[in-house]
């Protein structure tokens, strides 16, 4: 699994790529809150996510939170149909902010 | 008589296990179908099952031993995950309620939605927990047809 973090548009976007894991979702977990922290709106760009499981899924849902405590916008960018599937199971695919391209002009 | 193991793995509660067990139980499982969704449902429940030993059984105790066996048993799959923790009464495991939404408590919602039967029990004599899956087999026509005499 890779992790890179990159701005675009006024957006820090957390590129995921592979495998995420409860090996791994621990680090995704602090890529997604960093941030969020720092008062920057942040994407989750997951269209190289091949696996993710419940722990994956929780990282998610505490970016999404800590986004909501903030009034900062967080979404899931270009979503991969393995995690698609996994939210979808979850109930979760009407909670997320779903983008297929990052917005301009954040 | 009881089926043949199509897959029996012994491994340690660390995570870092997981990607080798999904790997092991997507061959395993494929032998019984050339359907992707089910395999693919198949070792989601596993690696869930596994995370809640991890997490809960262990409680984050790397060095504890885990046994997984997947066999066939009629018109289902039937996998057992056994863990050598300290009993956990079956009754308490639960899934929470999806719209309590918050980070974490999913994994037992999942293996409940992806398997067909979940069963949780203590070992005997209090040396630790099993759970044991099933999911029916799918009829894979392109198979049948290769077996039909």
């Amino acid at each position: 699994m890779s992790i890179k973090s990159v701005t675009q548009n006024g957006f820090a976007v957390v590129v995921l790529n592979g495998e995420i894991d409860l090996s791994r979702s621990q680090e995704v977990r602090r890529a997604l809150l960093e941030p969020l922290a720092a008062g920057h709106p942040t994407l989750a760009e997951m269209s190289g996510v091949t696996y993710i499981d419940s722990s994956g899924i929780a990282a998610l849902v505490e970016a999404h939170q800590a986004a909501r405590k903030k009034s900062l916008k967080f979404g899931l960018l270009a979503v991969s149909e393995p995690v698609s599937g996994v939210l979808a199971l979850a109930r979760l695919d009407k909670v997320f902010s779903f983008l297929t391209e990052i917005p301009s002009g954040q | 008589m009881t089926e043949p193991l199509l897959l029996e793995i012994k491994f340690v509660a660390d995570p870092s296990w997981l990607s080798t067990v999904r790997q092991r139980v997507r061959t395993a499982a494929a032998q019984l179908t050339a359907d992707t969704g089910w395999v693919a449902d198949v070792v989601m429940a596993v690696n869930e099952a596994c995370m809640n030993v991890m997490q809960h059984a262990y409680k984050g105790d790397m060095a504890g031993e885990i046994v997984l066996k997947m066999r066939q048993v009629g018109a289902f799959l039937e996998i057992a995950l056994l863990d050598f923790a300290p009993p956990i009464a079956p009754d308490t495991i639960r899934p929470r309620a999806l719209e309590d939404l918050r980070p974490g408590g999913l994994g037992t919602h999942f293996i409940r939605a992806l398997m067909d039967r979940c069963e949780y029990a203590n070992l005997a004599q209090g040396a630790g927990n099993i759970l044991r899956m099933h999911k029916r087999l799918i009829v894979d026509a392109r198979r049948a047809e290769v077996r039909a005499p």
